[in-house]
C-alpha cells in the first residue's frame, strides 16, 4: 500500500521488494518435504473427489436401489471369452439361486456385454447443490437399465457401494474439517485470553479443561447422545455431534496455546504495543495469536484424523450418526458383522479410504511441522 | 524535597517523578500467599526538562528499566506520582501538569501519544509477523489516525529520516541488522510526534559502531523534533556521550543527580566515585586508583537497613546503618542521598 508512494528506484530493490514474510519462508520450506507435499496434493483429491463432486464421480445416485443386491464387485474386462482385446467392458449378471445352501449368488453372462464409457448420462443431481447435471464420470449407457455396474459391490439393498463410500466420505471428512474448525475457535480464543489475562481467569479455564479431560469419554458421549432428541432431523444430529466432538477436544488445544502465549506476551513487541495504548483485545489477537498459529496449525492437521475416526467409531457404535446419513461410520456398521465379513466381504472397501485420509493427513502434518517448527533452525 | 524540585527549575519540567515504588510480591505455595516483595523501584525521585536528555545508570537489577516502565505504566506502580506535562489531556491545549498515575484507561491512552518508549532488544521489540510498514503505522493505527496516503508519507518521512529506505516498507523484521531493527524501532516511537521518549537501553544490545551511529542518531533526531529523553543505560560513557544531566541508581533508589559535567567531576555520592572509578580511559600511560567494592550487590527482596549502600561503601558511619539518608539538593540542581555528602571530598574524572 504505501510502497505506491515510495520511489523504487532500483530493478534490485523492486526484486527484493518481495518480501519474505513468515509464510514466504514457510512455503519455500514445506515444498523441499515431498512427503508432505505428496500428502497436501492426496488430500486436496480426496476433498474434491469426496467432499466436492461425489455426485459427478459416482455412477449412480445415493439412495438408487437396484435388484441386484449383494451383488459382487463387478469385474471391468478388456478381453472377451473368445479372447479378443477390446475397449473396457463389463459382463452382466444373472441371478442364480443355490437350493442347497440355500444362497443367492450371481453369475458371470457371458453373452451380455456392457461396453464401460466415460461420462455417461444417468441419475439426475445438482452439483455443488446449485447446477442440475445427469452426467456421471464412467459407468453403463443409461438405456441398459437390465444391468448396472458396481465397481465395489454392491449392499443389501442394491446400492452401489462405490457411490455410498464416496458421498460416505462427504460427511466423514467434512465433520472433521466443521469440528477441528470450531475446536481451534474456542481453544484458541480460550487459550489466548487465559494465558494472556493469568489469575483468576487463567485458573477458572485451566481447571475447566482438566474437568473435560478427566471426564470419562464413552459414557459422556452416550449422554450427549442420548440428550440429543429422536426426532431431530439426522442433519441436525450431525451438527450436535460435531459441535459434542469440538467441545470435548479443545481443552488440550486452549493449553498449549495458553503455554505459548506465556512466553509471548513478555516479548517486548507486545509491551511495544501496550506502551503505544494498544487495548488488551488488540495486542491478543494482533500480536500475540499469530505468534501461536505455526503451532496451532500442526496440531489441528494431526487432530483432524483424530476427528474423523471419533465420528466413525461413535457411529459404529450407534452414538453418532444413523441411517438414513451416510458416513464411513454408519458404513462399518453394516460391515461389521460375521455374516457380512463371510458373504459380502467387499463391504469392508470402506476401510481404504479411511486408512488414506488419515495417512495422507499425518503426512501433511508433518511436513508443516517441519517447515513452522521456529527451531528446525535455518 | 519535591517542593524543591519545583522551586530550583520550576517553569520547563516536562516529567516529575516524585517518590515512585514498585514493588513485586513474592508468592509462595498453593494459595499463593504473599511472602514479601522485591523492591524493584523504591523511592525514585527525577525530574526531565524539557528538550534535555537524563540519563538513567546503575548496574544490572537495580531497577532502571522497571522504573522506566512503570513511569509509562506498563507495569502499574505501588506508589509515587508521576507528573507530566500534558498537552493532549489539557481542553485549552495549554500543557498541563497531570499525574499519570491518577488517568483512568482512556485518558492514560491519550497520553500515550505524547510518551513513547524505545526498547532494549532490537530483535523482539518488533512484530516478527508485521511488515515495517505495519509496524511504523501501529501507533497510528491505535489512536485513529492513520489515513491512506498522508500517514504513508509520514512513514516513509520517518524512515527516511532515521537511515533507512523507502523500499524497506514492504520487508519483515528479521531481513535487517539490529542497527537497523533499532532504527525502525526509533522510528515507531516517533510516529505520532511525541514530546517524551523513554529509552530503555536502546544501544546495549549493538555493536559499539553501531551505538555510536544510533547515539548520533538519537541526539539529531532530539533537537529536529524538540523531544525530551529518559535515557537508560549502563555504560558510563554512552550516558555521558548523550545524557544532559545523569542520575545515578542503586537498588531501587536514586543515590545522585546532577547535571553531566558536574556529576563526573564532583560526584557526592560514594556509590558515584566508585562507578566512576571503574570507566576504562583512552590513555594507556594512566594509572588508574580503581575503587573496589566489597559485597555484593543488595537483594531488592532483603534490603540492609538504613542506607542501602552502607555494607559496601567505604565511608559508612553508624548512622547510615540505621538511617535512610534523604534526597535532598546540596548544590543548585545537584541531588544526592548521602548523609556524608558535605563532608566528603570525592573524586570525579
Amino acid at each position: 500500500m504505501a510502497v505506491a508512494t515510495a520511489p523504487t528506484a532500483l530493478p534490485v530493490a523492486k526484486k527484493r521488494e518481495l518480501g519474505q514474510s513468515y509464510w514466504d519462508l514457510v512455503k519455500y520450506r514445506f515444498k523441499k518435504n515431498k512427503l508432505g507435499v505428496l500428502g497436501l496434493i492426496l488430500l486436496i483429491a480426496l476433498y474434491v473427489s469426496f467432499a466436492a463432486i461425489p455426485e459427478f464421480i459416482a455412477p449412480y445416485q445415493l439412495e438408487n436401489r437396484s435388484n441386484f443386491v449383494e451383488a459382487p464387485p463387478t469385474a471391468i474386462r478388456f478381453v472377451d471369452a473368445n479372447g479378443q482385446f477390446q475397449a473396457p467392458f463389463i459382463y452382466g449378471l444373472d441371478r442364480k439361486i443355490d437350493t442347497v445352501k440355500r444362497l443367492r449368488t450371481w453369475e458371470i453372462n457371458t453373452d451380455r456385454k456392457y461396453p464401460l464409457r466415460l461420462f455417461v448420462q444417468g441419475d439426475e443431481y445438482r452439483l455443488f447443490g446449485l447446477i442440475p447435471m445427469n452426467i456421471h464420470l464412467f459407468g453403463i449407457e443409461a438405456d441398459q437399465k437390465e444391468q448396472r455396474i458396481f465397481i465395489m459391490g454392491a449392499d443389501a439393498l442394491g446400492r452401489d457401494y462405490f457411490t455410498r463410500i464416496l458421498y460416505g466420505g462427504r460427511l466423514s471428512l467434512m465433520i472433521g474439517l466443521i469440528g477441528q474448525f470450531l475446536t481451534l475457535a474456542l481453544g484458541v480464543t480460550l487459550g489466548v485470553i487465559s494465558g494472556y489475562y493469568g489469575g483468576a481467569v487463567d485458573m477458572f479455564v485451566q481447571r475447566f479443561t482438566e474437568f473435560l479431560a478427566a471426564f470419562p469419554n464413552i459414557p459422556l458421549f452416550m449422554a450427549l447422545s442420548a440428550a440429543i432428541p429422536a426426532f431431530w432431523s439426522p442433519i441436525v444430529v450431525y451438527f450436535m455431534l460435531t459441535l459434542i466432538l469440538a467441545f470435548l477436544n479443545w481443552g488440550g488445544l486452549a493449553r498449549q496455546v495458553r503455554g505459548l502465549i506465556l512466553s509471548l506476551r513478555e516479548r517486548e513487541y507486545a509491551l511495544a504495543a501496550k506502551s503505544f495504548g494498544a487495548k488488551d483485545r488488540r495486542i491478543m489477537f494482533r500480536h500475540l495469536m499469530p505468534g501461536t498459529m505455526s503451532h496451532v496449525i500442526v496440531i489441528a492437521t494431526l487432530s483432524i484424523p483424530g476427528m474423523i475416526l471419533a465420528e466413525t467409531a461413535l457411529s459404529w457404535l450407534g452414538l453418532g450418526l444413523r441411517p438414513p446419513l451416510t458416513s464411513w461410520g454408519t458404513l462399518l456398521q453394516d460391515a461389521a458383522t460375521v455374516r457380512a465379513i463371510r458373504f459380502t466381504p467387499w463391504l469392508l472397501w470402506v476401510v481404504p479410504p479411511i486408512l488414506v485420509t488419515i495417512l495422507t493427513y499425518n503426512m501433511l502434518g508433518d511436513g508443516l511441522r517441519d517447515a513452522l517448527d521456529p527451531y528446525s533452525g535455518r | 524535597m519535591a517542593e524543591m524540585a519545583q522551586n530550583g527549575k520550576a517553569d520547563n519540567i516536562l516529567l516529575d517523578v516524585k517518590g515512585l515504588k514498585k514493588y513485586f510480591p513474592i508468592q509462595k505455595g498453593l494459595l499463593r500467599k504473599v511472602v514479601g516483595y522485591v523492591k524493584a523501584v523504591d523511592d525514585v525521585s527525577l525530574y526531565v526538562r524539557e528538550g534535555e536528555t537524563l540519563g538513567l545508570v546503575g548496574e544490572s537489577g537495580c531497577g532502571k528499566t522497571t522504573a522506566s516502565r512503570s513511569i509509562i505504566r506498563l507495569y502499574e506502580p505501588t506508589a509515587g506520582q508521576v507528573l507530566f506535562k500534558s498537552r493532549v489531556l489539557s481542553p485549552d491545549g495549554q500543557p498541563r501538569m497531570v499525574n499519570l498515575l491518577e488517568l483512568d484507561r482512556d485518558q492514560m491512552t491519550k497520553v500515550r501519544q505524547e510518551i513513547s518508549m524505545i526498547f532494549q532488544d532490537p530483535i523482539n521489540s518488533l512484530n516478527p509477523r508485521m511488515t515495517v510498514a505495519d509496524i511504523i503505522a501501529e501507533p497510528m493505527v491505535i489512536h485513529g489516525k492513520y489515513e491512506k496516503g498522508r500517514s504513508e508519507e509520514i512513514i516513509v518521512n520517518l524512515l527516511e529520516r532515521v537511515g533507512l529506505r523507502a523500499d524497506h516498507l514492504r520487508r519483515y523484521p528479521h531481513e535487517f541488522s539490529g542497527g537497523q531493527r533499532q532504527r525502525i524501532g526509533i522510528a515507531r516511537a516517533l510516529a505520532l510526534n511525541p514530546r517524551l521518549v523513554l529509552c530503555d537501553e536502546p544501544v546495549s544490545a549493538l555493536d559499539v559502531s553501531i551505538q555510536a551511529q544510533t547515539l548520533n542518531l538519537l541526539q539529531d533526531l532530539q533537537k529536529d523534533f524538540n523531544l525530551s529523553y529518559l535515557f537508560v543505560a549502563h555504560d558510563l560513557s554512552v550516558v555521558q556521550h548523550i545524557s544532559d544531566r545523569v542520575a545515578v541508581m542503586y537498588v531501587g533508589k536514586v543515590a545522585e543527580m546532577a547535571s553531566a559535567e558536574e556529576l563526573y567531576a564532583n560526584p557526592l555520592h560514594p556509590y558515584t566515585e566508585a562507578l566512576l572509578s571503574a570507566v576504562p580511559k583512552p590513555d594507556p600511560l594512566y594509572k588508574s586508583e580503581r575503587i573496589i567494592m566489597q559485597g555484593d550487590v543488595a537483594d531488592p527482596s532483603n534490603p540492609p537497613s538504613g542506607c542501602y549502600f552502607h555494607p559496601r561503601c567505604r565511608y559508612a558511619i553508624d548512622r547510615c546503618k540505621i538511617e535512610a539518608p534523604a534526597f535532598r539538593e546540596l548544590k543548585p540542581d545537584h541531588w544526592v542521598a548521602c548523609h556524608r555528602a558535605e563532608e566528603l571530598q570525592l573524586k570525579g574524572i
